[in-house]
């Protein structure tokens, strides 16, 4: 019976997908319907094939089908997100790389929200799905809620992946920063996302655990937050239901400030509180202790929770907004510095008294410089919020050399980790193919930090200084394009540092496709466990 | 009073003292007394049941790491 109703759904959507992609407005929105019906007709035939077949009852086993599929799919989208990084950062040190024939599809403008959104969402965004989906069920010593709703999470979420970067490249777009995707994808994600809070909610609900480990209370703050976020800030009304075009229902500073309000909390909680939550678990199981303090890890998650919400006015320092709400967002930004030291100092405690692990495995070493980087841009943040800081910083390169410290460092650093800790684990492998390899891949992706984050350093302050410099009758000395100019090293240096970066990922596949497939397979006590 | 007036007011008052409140309650109740046993068993939890979920039966007991 639930086959049937899937099929009728799946019928529909491919046939409605279809009626849409022939009455379409503009060229994103057709071919966006049509990789709708793609989607819907691909899926239609799988259930179809499927239907009818026996379930058997899995509950005394782990979903973990669908980690696999996270784990190839955060590899994946991690290797195209920051290939296209590096495709930009060359575009701006060298602007003949914004090619004739590509004009409208592949210059600047178009790659910028690709590049952003691929290694936030997709590839931040599978990293937390998949761990969320392997946290909840060996912390709840449950298998995961809702049967296949996990796959519907993962292929949705993909779905929505393509839908954006399909329409960024055809000219789709909101033109809000991190939120771009357009009123029909929103809604796409708005249903992909309470399915995932369905998953983990239930998980949680039927756990044979007494406690909820404070990862799941991180992870379960990040979906709870993004879906209110989410919400909030893209409320705004199609133009046609045959277009991709939206007018937003903000406008003028309110527009601003709920942008930013989005938008800092979607570094808070999807980039911070998401990522500590794999944190807390994965480092204390690299290290094979428990984490440093557990009131500290509440306290730390509280402060987080009632401090990040506050801190989004500080990118719109002396703008339209009321100075009471620039200095709001100021103060909560330094107070905030105070439970993310916390948190990095939980992090890198767990290791205490087990510091030679860093020596021999380099995966803790990955971790451990991850939380370094953690410690280092929740320390720059607050600063550049001051406004005597911001005045210089903003809109200068030193804003984008702090978020890719954070992001990098940060998020890309643990996600690194706990895919070498997942994949041996999850295809049952007794190690990974190569330590050596983890090794170079660390020292070529934190060289490839220092390298992006010291140019933009030097880059963002020249070019801050430049701007405000006067002569002696108060007229500006320098013209804009002067800075441009005067940053070109450094904007060289910035790409050499990302394809260090990307040379470094690319390792990690290879390294973790040969786990896969040359590693011999773990030998345990229950190894009749059935591969699923 | 209208809405944005009273929506003000009451975020930097009363609601402001609530959340105070609340979070150091948080704190309080994180040093209670007796809270050391129960966060090392909490701390300690995520290393059991790695292979498989815990069997049904909750009287069985649990294998430590």
């Amino acid at each position: 019976m639930w086959d049937y109703l899937k099929l009728t759904g799946l019928g529909l959507v491919a046939v409605c997908a279809a009626i849409a992609a022939n009455y379409a407005h503009d060229l994103a929105y057709q071919v966006n319907a049509v990789t709708v019906m793609l989607a819907a007709a691909l899926a239609f035939l799988w259930v179809l094939r499927t239907a009818g077949d026996p379930k058997p009852n899995l509950q005394h086993e782990y979903f973990d089908s669908v980690v696999r599929a996270g784990a190839i799919a955060t590899a994946f989208w991690g290797a195209v997100g920051f290939l296209v990084g590096v495709v930009i950062a060359l575009q701006l040190a060298f602007p003949q790389l914004n090619f004739e024939f590509l004009q409208g599809y592949g210059n600047f403008g178009r790659l910028r929200p690709l590049h952003t959104s691929a290694v936030i969402f997709a590839f931040g965004g599978n990293a937390l799905i998949m761990s969320s989906f392997y946290i909840v069920q060996r912390t709840s010593a449950a298998r995961l809620f809702g049967g296949s709703l996990g796959w519907f999470v993962f292929w949705g979420w993909q779905l929505v992946i393509v839908l954006a970067a399909t329409g960024y490249v055809l000219g789709a777009t909101q033109g809000r920063e991190y939120a771009e995707p357009v009123w029909y994808v929103d809604i796409l994600i708005t249903v992909v996302w309470v399915a995932f809070l369905i998953t983990f909610m239930g998980t949680l609900f039927k756990r044979k655990e007494p406690h909820i480990y404070v990862a799941n209370w991180f992870l379960l703050s990040m979906i709870l937050t993004v879906a209110m976020l989410h919400l909030v800030n893209n409320a705004a009304v199609p133009v046609s239901i045959f277009g991709s075009a939206q007018v937003q229902l903000y406008a003028g500073v309110q527009d601003a400030m709920v942008q930013w309000w989005y938008g800092h909390n979607a570094v808070g909680f999807f980039l911070t509180a998401g990522f500590l939550g794999m944190m807390y678990y994965f480092v204390p199981k690299q290290a094979e202790r428990p984490v440093f303090s557990y009131k500290l890890s509440i306290i730390h998650f509280w402060a987080l929770i009632f401090l990040y919400i506050w801190a989004g006015p500080h990118h719109l320092h002396y703008t339209a907004l009321p100075d009471w709400a620039s200095t709001l967002g100021m103060v909560f930004s330094v107070i905030l510095w105070m439970p993310s030291w916390g948190g990095m100092i939980n992090g890198l405690m767990t290791l205490s008294g087990a510091w030679d692990k860093l020596r021999t495995d380099p995966i803790i070493r990955m971790m451990v410089v991850s939380v370094g980087f953690y410690g280092m841009s929740t320390f720059e943040g607050p600063m550049m919020s001051i406004k005597a800081v911001n005045s210089l910083s903003h809109y200068t390169d030193w804003t984008i050399g702090h978020v890719h410290s954070g992001a990098l460092g940060w998020n890309g650093m643990i996600t690194f980790g706990v895919l070498y800790y997942l994949v041996p684990r999850l295809w049952n492998r007794e190690r990974l193919y190569s330590l050596k390899l983890v090794s170079w891949h660390f020292w070529l992706a934190t060289i490839g930090i220092v390298l992006y984050a010291s140019s933009m350093w030097v880059s963002g302050i020249m070019e801050g200084l430049m701007w405000r410099e006067v002569d002696a009758n108060g007229f500006l000395v320098n013209a804009f394009a002067d800075t441009v100019a005067a940053k070109f090293p450094m904007y060289v240096v910035r790409a050499a540092g990302g394809g260090l970066f990307l040379t470094g990922a690319l390792i990690m596949c290879w390294n973790l496709w040969m786990t896969v497939r040359a590693q011999p397979a773990r030998v345990t006590q229950n190894s009749a466990v059935p591969a699923e | 009073m209208e809405t944005y007036s009273f929506l003000r007011h009451l975020a930097d008052s009363w609601f402001l003292l609530l959340m105070t409140l609340f979070f150091l309650g948080i704190c309080v109740w994180a040093f209670r007394p007796g809270s050391r046993a129960a966060h090392q068993e909490v701390a300690t939890s995520i290393f059991r049941n790695d292979d498989r979920p815990a069997a049904d039966d909750p009287a069985k007991p649990r294998k430590e790491a």
